[in-house]
């Protein structure tokens, strides 16, 4: 595919992909950096004279020890974690039931049910979240995890449910047939037959949703209150800032600290998620 | 009815017969998601439009006032700039996402070692909790501590610092840039498996046919790209339209409501000052805009498929 001279390839090819790299990785790398830096280099003005931003001699765990000891994160990241898995099976299951019923059995209202579910897919949460913050007071869950874990689901299943249909649509026809020659039900062929096969659809739902119920910010804010009930992006806003004090040692350190659950499991999962990701808007 | 019961408390192999009926699974399978839909979105969307025709504050029941809060709202000067705020950002940063996206996706639709690992860090941006993400630009934003003040001024660009945040004109170019940033890699990577799609023949015909390099983008892979590209783009307007997270922690609306969007002043007036019914009316300002845009992802999907 690259052609021509070498110097062409460096001016149309290797200059911008590093370019691109480094501008897209940098604010990560300036996450860690702060992340040990001692707090006598981190405060210090940006023309001091000697000052080397990019590095630091005298690395330090004072800030992520800080973070652990004197504030909550710990249990942020434990709620992160139970909120997000738990809205992924929520959303994992619904969205496959949802899924294979619209692109696999003929019912009345079908098709403006499936149109129904994409235009959810479509609702951003910011158009919602004031009358359903007064609805989930009404219902009495406010300030605890099922706020989130019973809301979540609402933007995880459409997606879900889009993505399985495609996924279902690909798996041809005869496989349950065959099964059902053979005397299984129809509950039986749909989960012992279609669903093994769907596995990587379902993978790549799951680990899409896991992600997004982890960067979910706005129902979070303002459904929880209470410090030891929040979610880490929450938590890391509200519970790390005083007034107008920036500690920005242990904001980078959580900011880390917290992207990590999602990077390890993004990375053990990457083809999973990309395809997971262009099945999303391809359908 | 009747036969509902009979499969709630009926014997086990009345409940399979019954899920043999091709609409009775349908209807036991997509209950549950039917119920949180309607229970999660369709009810605090009529919820929305009663709170915004009444005067509702938190604690107060409101009375029924007609159009009287939209017309508030209406003639609210931070509103009306909100407005015009969140229609640039759209645009802008869309333009910016498409371009640069497409660069990349290019780039990264060449063979060269260590393909797989690039693509799969280029993600990162996109993957990572945004709030966490945004609070690393803040702090290269910082008005007294930013590196990238540090970084102009060691090649000589400045001498005096940028008040990066701190200017209303500025300070929206930043939360562009941070938006740009984010959104990046999710249309590189999609236009990527877009153009991944393309047959090669297709490029070495045209290049037998004298076309060059810019004739082959323009009349081989752009026209069979632009499926893909429409879909992407209207995904990302409306995320972007309703961006709430990178403001929020950027900038809070400020300085002097210069970067308010519809989503920011929303929260501002409904939860902070406790304005319900403003609240829930500027955000189903956002409505309109959005239902057009999916009326017209809807017809724009029909019509590829049935092509």
């Amino acid at each position: 595919m690259i052609e021509g001279a070498k110097w062409r390839r460096w001016v149309y090819f290797h200059i911008p992909l590093a370019g691109f790299l480094i501008w897209l990785l940098f604010p990560f790398y300036w996450m860690m950096i702060t992340t040990v830096r001692p707090d006598g280099e981190l405060y210090r003005p940006w023309n001091a004279p000697n000052y080397t931003p990019f590095w630091t001699n005298n690395p330090t765990f004072e800030h992520i020890r800080y973070l652990f000891a004197e504030t909550l994160f710990a249990t942020w990241l434990w709620n992160t974690m139970v909120i997000a898995l738990a809205a992924t099976a929520i959303s994992l299951v619904c969205g496959v039931f949802a899924g294979y019923a619209l692109s696999r059995l003929k019912f009345p209202f079908a098709g403006s049910l499936g149109t129904m579910i994409f235009v959810t897919y479509l609702v951003p949460q910011t158009l919602l979240f004031i009358p359903l913050a007064d609805i989930i007071r009404n219902f009495r869950i406010g300030d605890s995890p099922w706020a989130l874990i019973l809301t979540y689901p609402t933007f995880l299943i459409p997606f879900c449910t889009w993505l399985m249909m495609g996924y279902f649509k690909a798996i041809p026809k005869e496989l349950e047939e065959c099964a059902r020659i053979d005397g299984a039900s129809r509950w039986q062929a749909m989960i012992y037959i279609i669903l093994p096969v769907a596995v990587p659809g379902i993978l790549s739902a799951g680990i899409f949703a896991f992600t997004l119920s982890w960067n979910e910010f706005i129902y979070a804010l303002v459904f929880l209150s209470s410090p030891q009930e929040k979610t880490v992006p929450v938590g890391v806003v509200s519970e790390l800032i005083r007034g107008d004090v920036f500690f920005w040692g242990p904001l980078m350190a959580g900011a880390l600290l917290g992207s990590i659950p999602v990077a390890i499991a993004y990375s053990f999962f990457v083809e999973h998620y990309v395809s997971g990701l262009t099945g999303s808007v391809k359908g | 009815m009747a036969t509902t019961t009979e499969a709630a408390t009926g014997t086990p192999r009345t409940r399979t017969r019954l899920l043999e009926d091709e609409r009775w699974l349908a209807f036991f399978l997509l209950m549950p998601t039917i119920v949180l839909l309607a229970l999660f979105i369709a009810y605090p969307f009529m919820k929305g439009i009663l709170l915004s025709v009444t005067n509702t504050r938190v604690g107060v029941p409101g009375e029924f006032v007609g159009l009287a809060i939209f017309e508030k709202v209406w003639n609210d000067g931070i509103f009306r700039e909100a407005a015009w705020n969140t229609i640039y950002y759209t645009a802008v940063t869309t333009v910016f996402k498409l371009a640069l996206g497409l660069w990349l996706a290019l780039l990264l639709n060449r063979h060269f070692r260590g393909k797989a690992f690039i693509r799969a860090f280029i993600l990162l941006p996109f993957i990572i909790p945004t709030v966490l993400s945004t609070f690393a630009w803040k702090w290269m934003f910082d008005p007294t501590f930013s590196v990238l003040n540090w970084l102009l001024r060691e090649i000589g660009v400045i001498d005096q610092r940028i008040n990066w945040l701190g200017d209303p004109d500025l300070a929206m170019g930043c939360i562009i840039a941070v938006n740009v940033w984010r959104g990046v890699p999710f249309f590189a990577i999609t236009l990527l498996a877009g153009l991944q799609t393309i047959s090669p023949e297709l490029h070495e015909a045209a290049a037998i046919d004298g076309a060059n390099a810019r004739q082959r983008f323009l009349y081989v892979t752009w026209p069979l790209l632009l499926p893909v590209t429409m879909v992407v783009v209207l995904f990302s307007v409306i995320q972007t339209f309703a961006d709430f997270q990178l403001v929020y922690v950027l900038t809070e609306g400020g300085p002097a409501n210069a970067t308010h969007l519809f989503a920011t002043y929303a929260y501002q007036i409904g939860v902070r000052t406790g304005l319900l019914s403003e609240g829930a009316a500027i955000s189903l300002a956002m409505f309109p805009v959005l239902f057009l845009v999916v009326i017209f992802q809807l017809l724009y999907i029909r019509r590829v498929e049935t092509r």
